[in-house]
């Protein structure tokens, strides 16, 4: 219990560190403090002024951090200055969207690399393995923007890609994780006393390696989350990365800085889950 | 996989002299245009033919390769001191220090990559000459990209604190940084190296996919990144597929680098 406090108060100062390093952004950005409606005409006298001295109010860093982290407590994200729009209405029609590239991306992934890892460990064929690994390393050599393009060049959905971006670090990872098991000394003597590879490997090494599975499914979920941007920007599907992507051509950083807050609160909260129960497993073990 | 290796090593050197050396290998230069033939197929005087604006493919691959070769090892060059300066030192220091830098590199690591590129990136001038775009996005690079490595280095230095030869030496009266600098720093050099080689193609692929995305360098100065843009013309691509070359290009180059690197460094 006292743990998983622990990690609350962990993933909560991470949070706010993150908020100030995007509100330091926010405001050391070129252009801060200025507002087109300034130079509006139809704006009166005292909009006008009440304008200046919002700025001026947030020229002070202090007092912008503390209005920031207030309306941030709020719910309050401000407002897109491209698309006019409240962040909060933005993030709530795309987020299903990327979420589901995110869904997909880590299961095909761990479908993926876990299976080919799986299999290569239970027939050790050598060209099998030459082929997975050829194949995991031609993949972790292409950037995933270019595989988007070659995936809507070829007519098939974009956040497939995903699945190609994830699994040659869930391959590569656990297949290194499972042969090195293998050669530990309580295997051999499981081996030499005569239990088949599929008994040793999966009542003997599964379950042991499980927590540092466990512990990279949380790295998968950021990388498949950062993944989304150029899915969603070249593919043309409205989600946060398609939103993160357009904010940052027209430095809409109000927009882009949330959007990046929001993802890391999501990759906090896999990668605090996954580590706990990575942890509550190995206890248990 | 020695054999492997060595024809690795073989390809990447090719390609680094011949990107370094543009000017001698390049037929025209990356700007060069020739306004009567655009858009127009491979042939003697254009081995990949020219893009919409008339500007050879070739030339411009190799300049493109130049730009990204030279400025990703510079990038993994900030990125590795910075590990060395925040993950180093602090594992050597440890206490509240080491506790600090390793709850920032925490954050670091749990920020998406892409996004935090993206939005570093949008934070600084995007109409810019392409020179400064190039150092903006490089030196982003390099100066976001040091967590992963500095975790690596703050493990080691901790190791290198509870070493024999390390204790011997304050026994002896070295303290402080003379004890960092000439005991702790020397024995970490080939962590370093591994890390800076590990960097580089990270960084290649990092910069490609700003490039793709708009946010890398600026037209007309090429970069690998850069140059992929030309992938986005779908409908071009079955019938000029000597677009494909810079993929190409950067597909070979990173492979070559995983290929050359030890398997230990690489995972």
């Amino acid at each position: 219990m006292k743990k998983v406090f622990r990690r609350i108060a962990q993933f909560i100062a991470t949070l706010l560190l993150a908020g100030f390093l995007g509100a330091t952004l926010v405001r050391v950005a070129p252009g801060f403090g200025f507002d087109e409606q300034s130079l509006d005409p139809r704006f009166s006298a005292a909009s006008q002024q009440a304008l200046r001295e919002q700025a001026q109010s947030d020229s002070n860093i202090f007092v912008f951090y503390a209005h920031y982290i207030g309306n941030l407590l709020h719910g309050d994200l401000g407002t897109s200055r491209i698309l006019q729009r409240p962040v909060t209405e933005l993030l709530k029609e795309r987020l299903p969207v990327t979420i589901q590239t995110v869904i997909v991306g880590v299961l095909g992934g761990w479908f993926l690399g876990l299976g080919l890892a799986l299999v290569n460990a239970l027939f050790r064929f050598k060209p099998f393995d030459v082929f997975a690994t050829v194949l995991s390393g031609i993949f972790l050599c292409i950037p995933i923007a270019a595989l988007v393009v070659l995936f809507v060049y070829e007519g098939s959905p974009a956040r497939y890609a995903v699945v190609l971006i994830v699994f040659p670090k869930v391959y590569r990872y656990s297949a290194n994780l499972i042969g090195k098991s293998f050669d530990q000394l309580h295997i051999l003597a499981a081996r030499a006393k005569g239990l088949s590879r599929s008994r040793v490997l999966f009542s003997h090494i599964l379950l042991p390696v499980a927590p540092q599975l466990l512990a990279l499914a949380g790295v998968t979920v950021s990388l498949a989350f950062s993944a989304a941007i150029p899915v969603e920007a070249i593919a043309d599907s409205p989600g946060v990365g398609q939103l993160a992507w357009q904010a940052a051509l027209g430095r809409d950083l109000p927009v882009l800085v949330n959007v990046t807050l929001l993802v890391t609160a999501f990759t906090l909260i896999a990668n605090s889950s996954a580590e706990l129960i990575s942890d509550i497993w190995a206890r248990r073990a | 996989m020695r054999y492997a290796r060595a024809a690795a090593l073989a390809v990447l050197l090719f390609i680094c002299v011949s990107c370094l050396f543009a000017e001698l290998f390049a037929p025209a230069g990356y700007a060069t245009q020739y306004r009567d033939s655009p858009d127009v197929a491979p042939s003697h005087r254009f081995i990949l033919g020219t893009d919409e604006l008339g500007r050879d493919r070739f030339s411009r691959l190799l300049y493109g390769g130049r730009v990204s070769l030279i400025l990703a090892p510079t990038a993994a060059v900030i990125s590795v001191l910075l590990a060395a300066l925040i993950g180093g030192v602090s594992g050597y220091v440890g206490g509240w220090l080491e506790k600090s830098a390793m709850t920032l590199t925490d954050l670091f690591l749990s920020l998406p990559w892409l996004f935090l590129l993206i939005a570093v990136r949008a934070v600084m001038p995007l109409n810019t000459s392409p020179e400064v775009s190039m150092l903006i996005t490089f030196s982003i690079l390099g100066i976001l990209g040091w967590a992963a490595t500095a975790r690596v280095l703050a493990s080691a230095a901790r190791d290198l604190r509870r070493s024999d030869f390390v204790l011997q030496a304050e026994a002896a009266g070295m303290r402080g940084w003379r004890l960092f600098v000439i005991q702790v720093l020397p024995n970490m050099k080939p962590i370093l190296l591994a890390q800076f080689w590990v960097s580089i193609p990270i960084f290649i692929i990092a910069e490609a996919n700003l490039g793709l995305l708009g946010l890398g360098v600026n037209e007309p100065m090429p970069s690998l990144g850069g140059l992929l843009r030309e992938l986005e013309n779908f409908s071009a691509l079955s019938v000029e597929p000597w677009r494909f070359a810079p993929l190409i290009l950067l597909v070979v180059v990173v492979s070559a680098f995983q290929i050359v690197l030890p398997e230990k460094e690489n995972a």
